[in-house]
């Protein structure tokens, strides 16, 4: 009792504990590092390890210099390559939330719309991925998609083809990785939201002189939409930087942002080039996150 | 409103043996399984009429209404609206509108949006949507509200807009589920007359699924009481509260003392029960069309029973001694709960007529008694 007085006089309460535990999390682990890598795309390269110089310098005895180097940033848009990277990556990742939502949608539907039983174990199947680890299952894609791999030849000997298709290191496997990877992080929210309808408006719809599909227009997609837009960023922020499955996947001409930042840090070394690459992509998607954190808040207070 | 049956049907046109029925339920089942949820059930409703299906939950009066509105397909039968077969008809082809229980209101549409919606959706020009949207939002009093979602409205505007929603099209039938269910009480019997006065003013026939008798008794032109999918017997709300023709009538509607007998005497102008269950004779004063030696039951309202402390004139018939076991004071009147020698505890129902009336307490013997007219025979 008397700790707990002493404690709470100088500001220490439990509930404070409890606020402040997660503000030390992101403190440790993501303001330190970014500012860490914020100081690194201001610094000039160096041939050292780590291979950049260092923003303070001692000059003299008792002086001490702060050397900002804007070069880096200035690099990047004078080498069109990484434009290019930014501008194709936005492409991609956009293209494939499109496919996402496309394919996504009418499963969330249908899972929403299915029997409480079997909307469990249709649950689980869409989660059921996530059991194994990403890179494996995009190792198994090339084992399907390859020259000599099961798609070909099953349809091969089905005779529908008569020469392996070339499907592997090409933008369609690239899309066809992602858009299978991301899909249950549209699906979910999706879901979640779509769960909460009141189907009987549909009915009331109809009533009132609705087909189902203008029913389906008119009423469900609107009232899905903070799903389809929380969906939507989910699958979209995180294919802006996707390095693994362009890598893996698309061949050496898929130009993703991701790339280009691992090309810069491990091949070339160029540490202060990559991070202010790194800092540019969190600039760009900063309004997006804002955006779904906005949508997130809307949810849940309930509010259409 | 003099008459205990809401709706203004002047004529009777469900004894006029050539009126034209408006909907017209031919034969119709629905089975979920094996579960008969509408067993054949058959009806005929007639223009401007308040039909109330009343039963408990489960009855099937829900799946009824909803076969009406197009929602769900019988399995057998057939259904004529206004002369035409409507029985594969979907919802959205057929002339009538439902007001769901939930009110199924759009959340994302104003109250003027939901309203106009309906009518957009049959394409009518800007100007009359508008001009009807105002008209139909006026007559539930909801005008000022035209601009708000459904989520900021309390329960019984919703209920008004939802109204105002299914009559906007003008349907030639409006089915109703359960439409005063949310209300609160006092709410509800406002609610129960402002629907009646609307129904009169457009002449929309109604169909009303309710499983409360009262609100069924003040809504109803006629009532069709239903039991395990079936209606068990229709009326109107009179003909149903003092002539049930079945156990199960009597008392699904109204509370009832149901006693137990034989016929000892049956003649063409009366009958005289013996029960052994009322410890007395019961005579009641027109024939009834039963076997001899059958098991029947005479249906006594506790309205209808007099409470007295000293021995009334008439008897031996239709008089009984009891013990005051409970009462019940509900203000506007009293419930007497009586234990009969036999064991049998009697409902009795009293109007609190005086301020200062010398109350009968409890244990108090008293005199129970009723007209030979009051009695329901009923053998089944």
């Amino acid at each position: 009792m008397r700790t707990g007085a002493q404690l709470q006089r100088i500001g220490i309460t439990g509930r404070g504990l409890v606020v402040a535990l997660p503000y030390l999390w992101l403190m440790l682990f993501f303001v330190v590092p970014f500012v860490i890598v914020l100081k690194i795309s201001f610094s000039d390269i160096d041939l050292a390890i780590p291979p950049y110089k260092p923003l303070l310098e001692w000059v003299g005895k008792n002086s001490l210099a702060i050397k900002v180097n804007f070069n880096n940033y200035a690099f990047l848009f004078t080498d069109s390559l990484y434009l290019r990277a930014f501008g194709n990556s936005i492409k991609v990742a956009f293209i494939s939330t499109l496919l996402c939502l496309i394919i996504g949608y009418p499963m969330a539907y249908g899972i929403a719309r299915a029997k409480a039983a079997t909307r469990n174990v249709l649950l689980l199947l869409v989660i059921l991925p996530f059991w194994t680890s990403l890179l494996l299952r995009v190792y198994a894609w090339i084992g399907l998609l390859k020259a000599n791999g099961v798609i070909n030849n099953v349809l091969l000997s089905v005779g529908i083809i008569h020469e392996p298709l070339t499907m592997l290191y090409t933008p369609f496997a690239m899309y066809v990785g992602i858009v299978y990877s991301y899909l249950p992080f549209l699906i979910l929210p999706l879901y979640a939201n779509l769960e909460k309808m009141d189907w009987q408006l549909l009915e009331a719809a109809e009533d009132l002189g609705c087909r189902p599909w203008q029913a389906f227009y008119k009423i469900t997609l609107p009232l899905s939409r903070n799903g389809i837009l929380a969906g939507s960023m989910l699958v979209f922020i995180p294919a802006v930087g996707e390095f693994v499955i362009p890598a893996l996947l698309g061949g050496p001409n898929a130009l993703m942002i991701g790339r280009v930042l691992w090309d810069e840090f491990f091949s070339n070394r160029a540490w202060p080039v990559a991070s202010a690459v790194a800092i540019l992509l969190l600039i760009l998607l900063v309004p997006f996150m804002m955006w779904y954190q906005s949508v997130q808040a809307r949810e849940t207070a309930g509010a259409r | 409103m003099t008459t205990s049956s809401g709706a203004v049907v002047k004529a009777q046109p469900w004894n006029d043996p050539t009126a034209r029925p408006y909907v017209q339920v031919e034969r119709i089942t629905k089975s979920f399984g094996d579960f008969k949820a509408v067993d054949d059930v058959s009806l005929k409703i007639y223009k401007g009429e308040i039909f109330c299906l009343l039963g408990a939950s489960g009855c099937g009066k829900t799946t009824l209404l909803r076969m009406l509105g197009g929602f769900e397909t019988p399995t057998s039968g057939r259904i004529f609206i206004d002369g035409e077969d409507m029985t594969g008809v979907p919802p959205y082809e057929r002339p009538v509108n439902m007001m769901f229980q939930s009110y199924a209101l759009f959340p994302h549409m104003n109250v003027q949006q939901n309203v106009a919606f309906g009518l957009q959706q049959d394409r009518l020009p800007k100007a009359e949507i508008q001009q009807r949207v105002a008209t139909m939002l006026d007559l539930v009093k909801m005008g000022e509200y035209a601009k708000r979602k459904p989520h900021q409205l309390s329960g019984g505007q919703r209920q008004r807009v939802a109204l105002a929603r299914s009559l906007v099209k003008r349907p030639k039938l409006l089915l109703l589920d359960e439409p005063l269910g949310a209300l609160d009480k006092k709410l509800r019997e406002h609610t129960q007359f402002e629907l009646i006065s609307l129904q009169d003013k457009l002449g929309v026939t109604f169909v009303v699924v309710t499983h409360d008798q009262e609100e069924a008794m003040t809504l109803a032109s006629r009532i069709g009481v239903m039991n395990h999918g079936e209606i068990v017997q229709a009326g109107t709300p009179s003909e149903i509260y003092e002539f049930p023709g079945s156990k199960f009538v009597a008392d699904f509607v109204g509370s009832v003392n149901m006693f137990e007998g034989k016929l000892i005497e049956d003649e063409p102008e009366y009958v005289r029960i013996g029960s052994p269950e009322l410890g007395a004779t019961i005579y009641v004063s027109h024939g009834i069309s039963a076997p001899p030696e059958a098991i029947v039951w005479a249906a006594v309202r506790p309205e209808k029973i007099f409470m007295s402390t000293t021995a009334p004139d008439a008897g031996p018939d239709n008089v009984v001694r009891g013990a005051v076991q409970d009462i019940a004071y509900l203000g506007d009147l009293s419930i007497y709960l009586v234990r009969l020698p036999t064991g049998k505890i009697v409902r009795v129902t009293q109007p609190n007529t005086s301020r200062h009336a010398e109350a009968i307490t409890w244990e108090q013997q008293v005199y129970l008694s009723w007209d030979a007219t009051s009695p329901v025979v009923v053998t089944r």
